[in-house]
C-alpha cells in the first residue's frame, strides 16, 4: 500500500548528500532536491528493500582508477595485478570487434588441472562402441585463431578502443610519445556533415536527442521521478527542446601514417608465437592510432616462403600453419609495395615484423635480407621485429646482425628478442618499448 | 532492479502451492527481482549477493563482464540466492510460461539450500543482511586505513578456498564437550600413531584397553596410570607440546588470525574483522560448490516433472520443450552438470522403485533378469528425498554411477588422436566403462588441495605449510603471490613443502603436434620446498 502526502518541508536540500552513508552522484543529489525529500507517509517496503541494493553505479571504479590503483602497488611492494587486454570477436566480412577490458587473477592454491587431463579423457554421450571415431577436428587451415587480436581497417567500434588501448599504453605504461611524427605533410579537406546540432529549427530530427532533452526538462519539472514508470502521456514537450542536426563544414584528415604488419606464418609459429606476435602487434597499432589521433591506414602481410598482402585483420589474425620461411619475401613485397604506390612521398612508414626467426638460410638469402632491409630503411620512420626465438640466437637474427645495419641506424631500425616462456604481458610491452622508442 | 509484478508473483504462488503438494520444503516468504542483463552482468561477481563487501577485483570483473556482453550477449534466465528469505532474479523479459517453468525450478533450489545438510550451517541465516553488515563494517575501515584494507582482503582471499568446511560441519555434529581430552588426543593422534608409530593392530589394542575399563569418570586416570609405566617418557612429552601448542584452529586463514604474531600487535588488530569477513563469506559458498551437480540436477527434475502437469504448458509444448533440453541435455562431448544431476536423481528413483537398492538385487546374475527385475516398492520419490537431504557431488558420484547408470544414459568417454593422413584430430570414444566415467566425474569435481600447518615444524618466527599430495601438482604460477599474501599476514617467514612433476626434456617441439597430448608417460614426481622471506620467493628440491 503506498501513500503520498507531499508534507515538502524547507530543509537545506545539500543535507542528503549522504544518503546511507554512502556518496550520492551529482546528478541523484539534484533529483532529489528537485523531488523533495521523502517524508515517513512516502517510504514504502519496496523503498527499504532497495536500500539492500545500493546501485552499482555507485560504487564501481572506473577503470582509470583501477590502473593507479595498480600502480601503487608497486610502490607498496607489491606485484601489479590488472592487465590490460583486447577481447575479439573476429567476424569475417564484417570486420573484427574488439573490447578493450582489464582482466586480473586471483592467485590461490589451486590443484593443476592440465596433469590429468590428458589420462581420463573428455566426458561425452552417444551410442557408438568403443574405438569408433564421432568427430574430427581440423588443425591446418584458415580457421584456428584463438585468444587475442585485434579488427582491420573498418569496423568503428574496433577503432575506438583500439585508440584507448593506446591511450593506456602511452599513460600509463609509459610508452613513450613520438618525439617528431615526421615532416610529411597532412592534408586538410573540407567535407559537410549533418553533425551539428541546433534547437527548435533545423534539417532533420534528431529523436535521440530530443528525447533526452524532453525528460531532463520533465525531470526539472519534477514529472518524472526515479521509481515509477514514465508514462510518455504525462510528459510536457516543449518546442525548446526539439532537437535538429544541421549541415556544418568539418575538417576531414587524410592518413599520416602508414602500419604494415609483417607475420610470419609458417608451421613452426603456430600456438603461442602467432598469439605473441598478434598480441604485439595490437598494442603497437593502437600506439599508433593514438599518437596519430586515428589517422593511420594499416597493411597486413604474411610470409611462409613467399608473401601475400592480405585485406584485413581477420585473414591476417586467423591465417594459420603454412610451408617454411624465407623472411626476405616479406621485404622484398614491402619495398615493392611502397615504390609502387609512391608511399614513402606521403606517409610516414612504419613497419613491423613477428616471426620466431627460424629463416631458410639458402645460397642467396643472407644478400637477399641485406638488399631488402637497406630498402625499407631508406625511407622507413621505424623497421622493428620482433623474434620468439627457442632459447638460442636465430638465424634470423645473426643475419641482421651481420649488416651492421642495426649499429648504423639505431633510430630506424631495432630488433627485439625473448623466448615464448619469457613472453608475459609485461615483457610484450616492455618489447614495445624497445621497438619505438 | 524491482520486484516482479502482482501478475508474475501470483504464477509464483500458484507454483509454490504446486511444490509443497510434490513434497518439497521451504519457508513461505521469498523474494524475486526482476533484473536486466547488464545488471546481471554487475551481479555475478558478487555471486549474485548485491550486498557483498565492495572490493577492486570484482570491478574489473564486471568490467570485464560488460566488455564480454557486448560482443556475446547473452540472455541469463536466472539466479538464486541461499539467504532468508530466499531471494532469486529473473530476466526482464521472460514470457508467463516461462517464468512459471524456471520458479519450479527455483523452487527446488531454494528446497535444497534449506534441507540439504552440506548448508546446514546456513539454514538461520539471512546472509544477504549479514553480507551488507560486513559490506558496512568494511566500509568504515576502509574509511579509516585506505588501500591496506583491500591488500588485507586480498591476501585473505588467497587462501579462502582452502578452509576446513567440512572441519566446521563436524563441529556442529559432535559439539566440544564430546570430544578427547587434550591429553588423550595426544596420546592416541600423535603419541602412538606419530612417535611409536604402533600397527593397527598394537593401535587398536591400546584402544580396546581404554574402552575396557568400566568406570566412566576414572577411567582416564586409571588408563593414564598405566601409561605411565609403560611410557615414562610420555609426560615430558604431553608437557612440551602443550608448551609449543598453538590454538586450535580448523584452517590456515583461521589459524592466522587466532595466532599470527604480527596481527597480535594492536595496530594490527583492525585486519581481524576483515579476515572473519572474508573466511565466512568463503564458508557460506563452500556447501554449494560442492553440491552443483545435485543442486542443479534436483532442480531440473523439478521443473521439468511439475512444469509438465502445469496448465501454462498449454500451448507452449514446442517452445518448452526446446527450453528443457537447452538446459538438460548431455552434450556429445563435455559434461553438463544439469543432465547428469538429473539423470542421477531419476535413475536412483528407478532403483529404489523397482527395489534394486537390496541384497536381493545384488544377488541376481542372469542379465535379463536384472533387467526386468521389479519389486513395485513405490519408494522412488522416498529415496531422492533422502538423496536430497544427505549427499553431495562426490558422494552420490562414488555411490550411484554404476555400469548400469553409464548403459542407460549412453555416457562416454572421449580420448583425441591425431591422423597425420587426414590431418586431423580424432574424436573416438575411449571407453564406456563405468569406472572410467566415475574417475572422469570425481576428477573434474571441485577440490581444494589440502595444505595443514605444520605445528611441528612452526614457531613464532617461521610458518611451515605441507601439501598433503594427491596426484596433482599446485598452479606454479600463482605460489608465490599467495606466499606473498600469507606472508604479510603473518609478520614472518612461510615455508611450503609440495610436490611437482620433474621437468624431462621432450623429443619434440611442443608444437610440433599442435595440440595432440604427448605420449603418456608416467610422470615422476619429486618434493619441493618453497621459501617466501622479505617478500623474495626461494625455491630448493627436498
Amino acid at each position: 500500500m503506498m501513500m503520498k502526502l507531499n508534507l515538502n518541508c524547507n530543509t537545506n536540500p545539500w543535507m542528503i548528500i549522504k544518503k546511507n552513508n554512502e556518496e550520492v552522484p551529482r546528478k541523484e543529489i539534484i533529483r532529489d532536491v528537485f523531488s523533495g525529500l521523502p517524508d515517513i507517509y512516502s517510504i514504502n517496503d519496496f523503498e527499504i528493500f532497495y536500500q539492500y541494493f545500493p546501485s552499482s553505479a555507485v560504487s564501481l571504479s572506473s577503470l582509470d582508477e583501477l590502473l593507479e590503483r595498480d600502480i601503487q602497488r608497486e610502490n607498496d611492494g607489491f606485484p601489479r595485478k590488472i592487465k590490460i587486454g583486447p577481447l575479439v570477436k573476429p567476424t569475417p566480412g564484417k570486420g573484427t570487434k574488439v573490447i578493450v577490458v582489464p582482466a586480473t587473477t586471483e592467485e590461490k592454491f589451486y590443484h593443476d588441472p592440465r596433469i590429468m587431463k590428458k589420462q581420463t579423457g573428455e566426458g561425452g554421450s552417444g551410442s557408438e562402441e568403443e574405438g569408433e571415431v564421432i568427430g574430427e577436428i581440423p588443425i591446418r587451415g584458415e580457421n584456428a585463431g584463438t585468444g587475442a587480436g585485434q579488427g582491420g581497417g573498418e569496423g568503428h567500434d574496433m577503432t575506438s578502443n583500439a585508440y584507448e588501448i593506446g591511450k593506456i599504453l602511452t599513460e600509463k605504461f609509459l610508452l613513450p610519445n613520438l618525439k617528431e611524427k615526421g615532416k610529411k605533410r597532412s592534408l586538410t579537406k573540407f567535407k559537410y556533415d549533418l553533425t551539428d546540432r541546433n534547437e527548435k529549427t533545423g534539417q532533420v530530427l534528431d529523436k535521440r536527442e530530443t528525447l533526452k532533452k524532453i525528460i531532463e526538462t520533465n525531470i526539472i519539472l519534477g514529472r518524472v521521478s526515479k521509481n515509477s514508470p514514465i508514462n510518455s502521456r504525462d510528459l510536457l514537450i516543449d518546442r525548446n527542446d526539439m532537437i535538429y542536426q544541421i549541415l556544418s563544414r568539418e575538417r576531414d584528415f587524410e592518413s599520416e601514417a602508414v602500419v604494415f604488419f609483417l607475420r610470419d606464418y609458417s608451421g613452426s609459429m603456430s600456438g603461442m608465437p602467432t598469439e605473441i606476435v598478434v598480441q604485439q602487434h595490437l598494442l603497437i597499432y593502437s600506439w599508433l592510432l593514438y599518437q596519430y589521433q586515428n589517422r593511420v591506414e594499416t597493411r597486413f602481410i604474411l610470409h611462409d616462403d613467399e608473401a601475400k598482402e592480405v585485406p584485413d585483420f581477420y585473414t591476417y589474425y586467423n591465417s594459420q600453419i603454412a610451408g617454411g620461411t624465407l623472411v626476405s619475401s616479406a621485404y622484398h613485397l614491402v619495398n615493392e609495395i611502397v615504390q609502387k604506390e609512391n608511399l614513402a612521398r606521403n606517409y610516414n612508414i612504419y613497419i613491423f615484423h613477428g616471426t620466431d626467426g627460424d629463416d631458410w638460410m639458402t645460397d642467396d638469402e643472407y644478400e637477399k635480407i641485406s638488399k631488402e632491409t637497406e630498402g625499407i630503411l631508406s625511407y622507413t620512420n621505424r623497421f622493428g621485429i620482433t623474434i620468439i626465438s627457442h632459447g638460442e640466437e636465430t638465424s634470423l637474427e645473426t643475419s641482421i646482425k651481420k649488416t651492421g645495419l642495426l649499429e648504423k641506424n639505431p633510430s630506424l631500425i631495432r630488433l627485439d628478442s625473448f623466448s615464448e616462456e619469457e613472453a608475459t604481458d609485461d615483457r610484450i610491452i616492455e618489447g614495445i618499448k624497445k621497438l619505438i622508442s | 532492479m524491482e520486484l516482479i509484478d502482482q501478475h508474475t508473483k501470483k504464477i509464483m504462488e500458484n507454483c509454490k502451492a504446486r511444490a509443497r503438494e510434490a513434497g518439497l520444503k521451504f519457508e513461505d516468504e521469498t523474494l524475486e527481482y526482476i533484473v536486466t542483463n547488464r545488471e546481471m552482468t554487475r551481479l555475478s561477481p558478487k555471486t549474485f549477493v548485491p550486498t557483498l563487501y565492495d572490493y577492486w577485483v570484482n570491478d574489473v570483473e564486471v568490467l570485464h563482464g560488460e566488455g564480454e556482453y557486448k560482443l556475446y550477449p547473452n540472455n541469463p534466465y536466472e539466479s538464486v540466492i541461499n539467504s532468508r528469505p530466499a531471494i532469486s532474479f529473473y530476466n526482464d523479459n521472460n514470457p508467463d510460461w516461462m517464468n512459471a517453468a524456471i520458479f519450479y525450478h527455483v523452487l527446488a533450489h531454494i528446497d535444497f539450500f534449506q534441507n540439504n545438510r552440506l548448508f546446514k550451517k546456513t539454514w538461520n541465516d539471512d546472509f544477504v543482511g549479514q553480507a551488507l553488515a560486513d559490506k558496512r563494517l568494511i566500509a568504515k575501515l576502509r574509511g579509516e586505513k585506505g588501500r591496506w584494507v583491500d591488500y588485507t582482503i586480498e591476501f585473505s582471499r588467497g587462501i579462502d578456498n582452502i578452509l576446513g568446511f567440512y572441519r566446521e560441519l563436524a563441529e556442529e555434529e559432535f559439539p566440544e564437550e564430546k570430544a578427547l581430552s587434550e591429553k588423550l588426543d595426544f596420546y592416541f593422534n600423535s603419541f602412538l600413531q606419530g612417535e611409536l608409530k604402533l600397527l593397527p593392530h598394537e593401535f587398536l589394542k591400546e584402544l580396546e584397553r581404554f574402552n575396557s575399563i568400566p568406570d566412566e569418570s576414572l577411567r582416564e586416570s586409571l588408563f593414564f596410570s598405566e601409561v605411565q609405566t609403560k611410557h615414562p617418557e610420555f609426560a615430558e612429552r604431553f608437557k612440551k607440546n602443550l608448551d609449543k601448542k598453538k590454538e586450535k584452529s580448523k584452517d590456515l586463514l583461521e589459524f592466522l588470525i587466532l595466532n599470527s604474531p604480527k596481527l597480535k600487535k594492536e595496530e594490527n588488530k583492525w585486519m581481524i574483522p576483515i579476515m572473519h569477513v572474508v573466511r565466512n563469506t568463503g564458508l557460506y559458498f563452500a556447501p554449494q560448490i560442492r553440491t552443483k551437480i545435485l543442486n542443479e540436477g534436483w532442480a531440473s527434475y523439478w521443473h521439468d516433472k511439475l512444469f509438465r502437469q502445469d496448465g501454462l504448458l498449454n500451448t507452449h509444448e514446442t517452445d518448452y520443450a526446446i527450453f528443457n533440453s537447452k538446459a538438460t541435455t548431455m552434450p556429445r562431448m563435455g559434461l553438463n552438470p544439469y543432465a547428469i544431476g538429473k539423470a542421477l536423481f531419476e535413475y536412483v528413483e528407478d532403483l529404489a522403485e523397482k527395489g534394486k537398492m537390496s541384497l536381493d538385487f545384488q544377488r541376481v546374475q542372469i542379465i535379463d533378469a536384472r533387467k526386468y527385475y521389479d519389486q513395485k516398492t513405490g519408494k522412488g520419490q522416498e529415496a531422492i528425498f533422502k538423496l536430497r537431504e544427505s549427499f553431495s557431488d562426490f558422494t552420490v558420484i562414488n555411490t550411484f554411477v554404476d555400469q548400469d547408470f553409464v548403459d542407460t544414459n549412453h555416457l562416454l568417454i572421449l580420448g583425441q588422436r591425431f591422423n597425420p593422413q587426414k590431418g586431423v584430430v580424432e574424436v573416438y570414444v575411449k571407453s564406456k566403462k563405468a569406472k572410467d566415467y566415475k574417475s572422469m566425474l570425481l576428477e573434474s569435481l571441485y577440490h581444494p588441495p589440502d595444505i595443514k600447518i605444520d605445528s611441528e615444524k612452526t614457531d613464532d618466527s617461521l610458518i611451515y605449510l605441507s601439501h598433503q599430495f594427491e596426484g596433482k601438482p599446485l598452479v606454479k604460477d600463482y605460489i608465490a603471490n599467495t606466499m606473498l599474501g600469507i606472508e604479510y599476514l603473518w609478520g614472518g617467514k612461510v615455508q611450503l613443502e609440495t610436490t611437482e612433476l620433474i621437468e624431462k626434456e621432450e623429443s619434440f617441439p611442443p608444437h610440433f603436434f599442435a595440440g595432440i597430448p604427448a605420449d603418456e608417460d608416467e610422470p615422476e614426481w619429486q618434493r619441493v620446498r618453497y621459501t617466501m622471506e622479505n617478500r623474495k620467493i626461494s625455491r630448493e628440491v627436498l
